[in-house]
């Protein structure tokens, strides 16, 4: 018996050494190694990073760790002891819950002056680094094809012109459809539950994530959908210019638009708030705002960052985004998915 | 002390090790989830937590989930045996290749089905005149195209060893077919059945992406509802009450059918027969089947082949490098490096520890004392498969931070977690082996003068190599595959294969979606190269679940 | 009728059974008889239509059953070890055939009971088939065979899992109880003591094919050749210038070989024969020796228990023709 737990023992220090490979940190001198918790579609470019790392000599390790919903409660659930120094994607749908629950120490990086995009409650606690408008996008040419006029704002999408065209990602499993919930409370207020009838009456389908909506049911998403009016972003339509060509096959409805801003802060009791400080500026560096585009597909917040030249020609944020006061945000999330979910489901 | 004391003492202490990796990796998590939600601002309040389960929303979803599950197994057990019947009972060319691809959809990432199944089912798609597409049926689909292998592996390990003569003796009676597998075959059966049956109920009740995905969020079950509550509404309180929900369901499942369990009987090799005439319904089933399983994963092949309207393998190629702006984390034979050796890590856990725990809870009880205790560490163990995964991921993190357990970002928290999952399955594949050994031949070898380690080796050692390599290679499969606990604990640097294509699937262009559908042919390949190395080591009987 | 044509089964290239033609008037009971492997097993699953004939027909009443399927031929096959289903009930065994023709329940309970005193076990009926002795369990799965009244009873090596003494007992009682119920049946068994005390008629049988068949009596007292002889209990067959010689002495007409039963040469003060014992030993009922017959040399041969043989004597023998059988 003896001999078998030995031999287990010996199996679990076996499977130690097989993974922890390469992943062994030289013994720390200073505090070398920041670790950044992200949302899961983090994607920076490598050489960038390398770069950091080496004019600052720290270390980065970045820790996905789900959507902005669940990442936000995962510092709210380790708060005290936390995952990480610093975080990145937090968005203005979440930032209040987080400021309410103290999970940051105060910081605001000095790289960019404050503007349009920092939050009006908190804003020493986070720094604004990426913007994306969450919009209704169309399949120009269905509609040109169909010979029907495209919709353009909210309303048109319950006009029964377009029934049964439109498919939305849900508000409760996935941040844009989130965001697109909000878009229709900040239009619409108090009747924003009469409208969402509407818009199921009219045939609006529902799917469970932005990647199901757009790959699936919609109609230039490669995969042979049905519907060519879908929830995405002002800067998807670059993505659909065809091969050799130079016109995208889809635009934005700009007046249908939320705007999520995704944050960066130092966590409370982090172990290396110095590396979370530097990596929050080098964030908002104009280097790394100008690769936001074409790595992570939003917008810079940095009024003088480039865009690529697609994206200037072809995807235009929202001149007036609809907006939705972040406390009120806090305050009533659940109430509202809560009502939004027995809306929808029949 | 007596012998009889020592030899208590002797399994308690060969239980300690399992046991305290059940406890630091499964249940101390747990519970930290749930005593957040007992104690909401620090005052202990269970009559909040109970409010919750009288909800009308909660009774919803309760309901939803239990009848989708047991409609999901009812379908997939009858669809699984009749194919476990051809493919354990008959022989023909070929059959040992079918066994295997009956195995892939079982460790496909749920991400890659639930797009494969709605690019089928989808109003444009396919099968789109069927009106499928956001249904409890499509759901309940997906739920017995994931778990149809685990029905035919563990009814056709056990059917592959049955003595043919009980059903020919009731034949020559003037039983017919169907009077025979009624009569004879079920009840030999039923332990494998049952125990298959538990499984795949947990499976399916504790299913997440592919209800979502599929049901168009009009279906919410315990588990999604869970997930909602807890990422989303942070509302412990509620994740807690359906938590209790949960494992009481799963308990009194466990429960039902421990009593049910069957000893395994002697097996018989070389008991296949050619298939005649009267095999014919059952072929058609089976093909029916395959053709069941091989359609989304056709869907999927052919869309990874097909780049901007025309055949290319551009998809396939992507996946070698990582360029500067490509959304690849790293390259797929890398991601497919570290998934292999997590897999490795993750089997060499679960089969150290399976071996340990079947060997414990296979032993001839003394006394309905001992009978009891070895029944409830036996469902231990099987309680992973049936709480949340979220609710444990979660409570990693805030159960795991600080020393002597300070793990929340060690590497080896991967394979624990996958270990975890393949853990029932290994122990529901060689404890019913352990089991169907004669005790008398342990006393025969210890007459003889063999010592306790001697016996093992001599006795039991024998026969339990084939199915340990079974369990080996189902365990290696399931945790290529395993995507939920993997996807919260996987360290950014050495991503796995299913999160990278879960990281590629959530990426704008058609060349990401490309990529990940590539990737999951490439995972899809694999696997069947792993469970057709396991069947030609003719390993095939797997024990009763 | 059962009649068998030609028949030949094969297992891959290996020939089971090889165009073996016999049959079976209704309320006979036939006896194939051979040693393990010589294909009598294959030949009853053959007719009980669990293995596919390669050729020939197997009828029934003249009607062919190469199409129909072992659980429509009206045939009950019992099995070396009884089958029995463990999850029944020695009563839930016996009415199983009874239950799947859905006969009405106290029908069956009239039948089992019925049964169950036919092969004498009243009182077990809601006994476990794991509490029955060896012999209780064959006598369970004769009488579920039994239990529709099958047109062919097909019983496989029935008693040889059983010791001597049971297996002799019930080899009286399995004969009394199928020709008490009427019933048609086709036994095969390697051992020929099994076959004569149930069978009316025999067959014998060696490496797939048939090589003798008639009434015991036939095959019996003219077995077809020396193995044949060896195999019905036949102790020596002497061929030859011994056959002649010994027939001779005795005042027998002349023929061929000549197979010998143990107590075919007895003891007698005035026999014919004479030689000394090199072997005896005693039995509860006779003597056995071994006695070097002038001319002959040492051959089986059997003493009346009174009669003290000592080793070395010389004594004189004589010769019980009906223990013998001539042989072409």
């Amino acid at each position: 018996m003896k001999r078998s737990a030995l031999a287990l023992a010996a199996a679990l220090a076996l499977a130690g050494c097989s993974t922890d490979n390469g992943s062994d940190q030289p013994a720390a001198t200073k505090k070398t190694e920041v670790v950044i918790a992200t949302h899961d579609s983090w994607n920076a470019p490598k050489g960038l990073i390398k770069k950091f790392e080496r004019e600052s000599g720290y270390q980065v390790t970045i820790l996905p760790s789900g959507d902005a919903g669940e990442l936000t409660n995962k510092l709210v659930l380790t708060k005290g002891s936390p995952i990480a120094d610093g975080v990145y994607g937090v968005d203005n749908t979440f930032a209040s819950r987080a400021i309410d629950e103290n999970v940051f120490a105060i910081y605001h990086s000095g790289v960019l002056p404050e503007g349009e995009f920092d939050l009006e409650e908190g804003s020493e606690f986070l720094t604004p680094v990426d913007q994306s408008d969450v919009c209704v996008n169309i399949d120009d040419e269905w509609f040109a094809r169909e010979k029907l006029a495209p919709p353009a704002t909210l309303e048109d999408l319950a006009d029964p012109k377009y029934k049964d065209l439109f498919v939305t990602p849900g508000a409760a499993t996935s941040s844009p459809g989130l965001a697109f919930l909000l878009a229709t409370i900040g239009e619409y207020g108090d009747q924003w539950s009469d409208y969402w009838t509407r818009l199921m009456d009219n045939g609006a389908k529902l799917a469970a994530d932005w990647e199901d909506a757009y790959y699936v049911d919609f109609t230039q998403g490669g995969g042979d959908g049905a519907r060519p009016i879908v929830l995405s972003y002002a800067s998807s339509p670059p993505f659909t210019i065809p091969k050799g060509e130079k016109r995208p096959t889809t635009s934005a409805l700009l007046d249908t638009c939320f705007r999520q801003v995704e944050y960066a802060g130092v966590l409370d009791d982090a172990s290396n708030p110095e590396g979370a400080r530097a990596f929050i500026d080098f964030l908002v560096s104009r280097q790394f705002q100008e690769a936001l585009p074409d790595n992570m597909y939003v917008f810079p917040v940095d009024p003088e960052a480039q865009l690529p030249e697609l994206w200037a020609a072809w995807a235009k944020p929202s001149p007036e985004p609809i907006d939705v006061d972040p406390a009120d945000i806090a305050e009533h999330r659940a109430e509202w998915l809560t009502e939004w979910s027995d809306l929808t489901s029949r | 002390m007596t012998t009889r004391a020592s030899h208590r003492l002797g399994f308690a202490a060969l239980a300690a090790l399992p046991l305290a990796v059940l406890a630091v990796f499964f249940v101390l998590p747990v519970a930290g989830m749930m005593a957040r939600g007992f104690w909401a601002d620090g005052v202990f309040d269970p009559g909040a937590v109970l409010d919750v389960l009288a909800r009308r929303r909660v009774h919803r979803v309760l309901w939803f989930t239990i009848w989708s599950a047991s409609l999901a197994t009812a379908v997939t057990l009858v669809l699984g045996v009749p194919v476990s019947y051809v493919l354990y009972r008959l022989d023909f060319p070929g059959r040992q290749v079918l066994r295997a691809m009956v195995a892939v959809p079982f460790v496909l990432p749920t991400v890659v089905v639930g797009v494969a199944f709605r690019t089928l089912l989808a109003e444009s798609g396919p099968l789109g005149s069927l009106g499928l597409d956001g249904t409890a049926t499509a759901i309940i689909a997906a739920l017995v195209f994931f778990n149809i292998s685990v029905v035919v592996r563990t009814v056709g390990g056990l059917w592959e060893g049955l003595d043919r003569r009980p059903e020919e003796a009731a034949a020559a009676l003037g039983a017919t077919p169907v009077q025979v597998f009624r009569t004879v075959t079920l009840p030999a059966l039923r332990p494998a059945i049952l125990s298959a049956a538990s499984v795949v109920f947990l499976f399916c009740s504790t299913a997440f992406g592919v209800v979502l995905t599929l049901g168009g969020l009009r279906y919410a079950t315990v588990e999604t509802e869970i997930y909602l509550l807890t990422t989303q509404f942070l509302d412990l309180r509620a994740a807690a009450a359906l938590s209790v929900l949960q494992l009481v369901v799963v308990s009194v499942l466990l429960f039902v059918t421990s009593r049910n369990r069957g000893v395994g009987r002697a097996r018989q090799a070389g008991n296949a027969r050619r298939p005649r005439r009267r095999d014919l319904p059952l072929v058609a089933v089976m093909l029916v089947v395959l053709g069941f399983l091989a359609t989304p994963i056709v869907t999927l092949i052919v869309r990874s082949l097909s780049v901007d309207g025309g055949w290319s393998i551009a998809n396939y190629r992507n996946l070698g490098s990582v360029t500067e702006d490509s959304a690849l984390l790293v390259p797929v034979s890398e991601a497919l490096l570290n998934s292999l050796r997590v897999a490795v890590d993750a089997t060499l856990i679960s089969v150290g520890l399976g071996l340990v725990v079947s060997v414990i809870v296979s032993r001839v009880p003394r006394g309905s004392g001992e009978r009891r205790a070895l029944g409830v560490l036996d469902g231990l163990f099987m309680l992973p498969l049936g709480v949340s995964a979220v609710t444990v991921g979660f409570g990693f993190l805030i159960t795991l931070d600080r020393p002597p357990l300070d793990l929340r970002s060690s590497a080896i928290l991967v394979p624990i977690a996958q270990a975890m999952v393949a853990l029932p399955l290994v122990v529901r594949t060689i404890a019913p082996v352990l089991r169907s050994i004669d005790d008398r031949q342990r006393q025969a070898a210890a007459s003889l003068g063999a010592g306790p380690l001697r016996v093992l080796a001599s006795v039991d050692a024998p026969l339990v190599w084939r199915p340990l390599l079974a369990g080996t290679g189902l365990a290696f499969a399931v945790s290529l595959g395993e995507f939920g606990a993997t996807s919260f604990l996987s360290r950014p640097d050495a991503p796995t294969l299913p999160v990278v294509i879960f990281h590629l699937i959530g990426r704008p262009g058609a060349e990401n979606f490309g990529m990940a559908l590539a990737a999951s042919v490439v995972l899809a390949a694999v696997t069947v190269l792993v469970m057709g190395v396991v069947e030609r080591l003719r390993v095939g009987s797997m024990g009763a679940f | 009728m059962l009649s068998v044509e030609r028949l030949t089964v094969r297992f891959g290239s290996t020939v089971a059974v090889d165009n073996v033609s016999l049959s079976l008037e209704s309320g006979q009971i036939l006896a194939v008889l051979g040693p393990s492997g010589c294909g009598k097993s294959t030949l009853l699953r053959a007719v009980a239509g669990l293995e596919d004939v390669a050729s020939g027909t197997i009828a029934y009443d003249s009607r062919d059953l190469g199409r129909v399927p072992t659980h429509k031929r009206g045939f009950a096959l019992m099995f070396q070890d009884g089958q029995l289903f463990e999850h029944h009930t020695v009563a839930g065994n016996i009415g199983y055939p009874l239950r799947l023709r859905r006969e009405p329940r106290a029908a069956i309970a009239g039948r089992v009971e019925e049964l169950l005193v036919l092969v004498g076990l009243e009182g077990y009926a809601d006994r476990r088939p794991s509490t029955l002795s060896g012999g209780e369990r064959q006598r369970v799965a004769l009488a579920r065979a039994l239990a529709v009244r099958p047109r062919l009873l097909l019983l496989d090596e029935p008693l040889s899992s059983l010791d001597r003494t049971l297996r002799e007992r019930l080899a009286g009682e399995l004969r009394s109880i199928l020709v008490a119920a009427g019933t048609t049946a086709l036994l095969v068994t390697h051992d020929h003591d099994e076959a004569f005390a149930v069978a009316d008629r025999m067959a014998l049988m060696r490496a797939g094919g048939l090589v003798q068949e008639g009434t015991l009596d036939e095959v019996w007292s003219r077995p077809v050749d020396a193995d044949a002889a060896q195999f019905l209990g036949y102790a020596t067959v002497l061929v030859g210038e011994r056959a002649a010689l010994l027939l001779s002495r005795v005042g027998a007409p002349a023929g061929g070989a000549v197979a010998l039963r143990r107590s075919a040469l007895r003891v007698q003060p005035e026999g014919p024969l004479s030689g000394v014992v090199v072997e005896a030993r005693v039995t509860p009922e006779q003597t056995r020796l071994v006695v070097d017959i002038d001319g002959l040399g040492p051959l089986d041969a059997v003493a009346d228990v009174p009669f003290a043989v000592p080793v070395g004597d010389r004594v004189h023998l004589g010769l019980d023709l009906t223990r013998t059988a001539p042989l072409p």
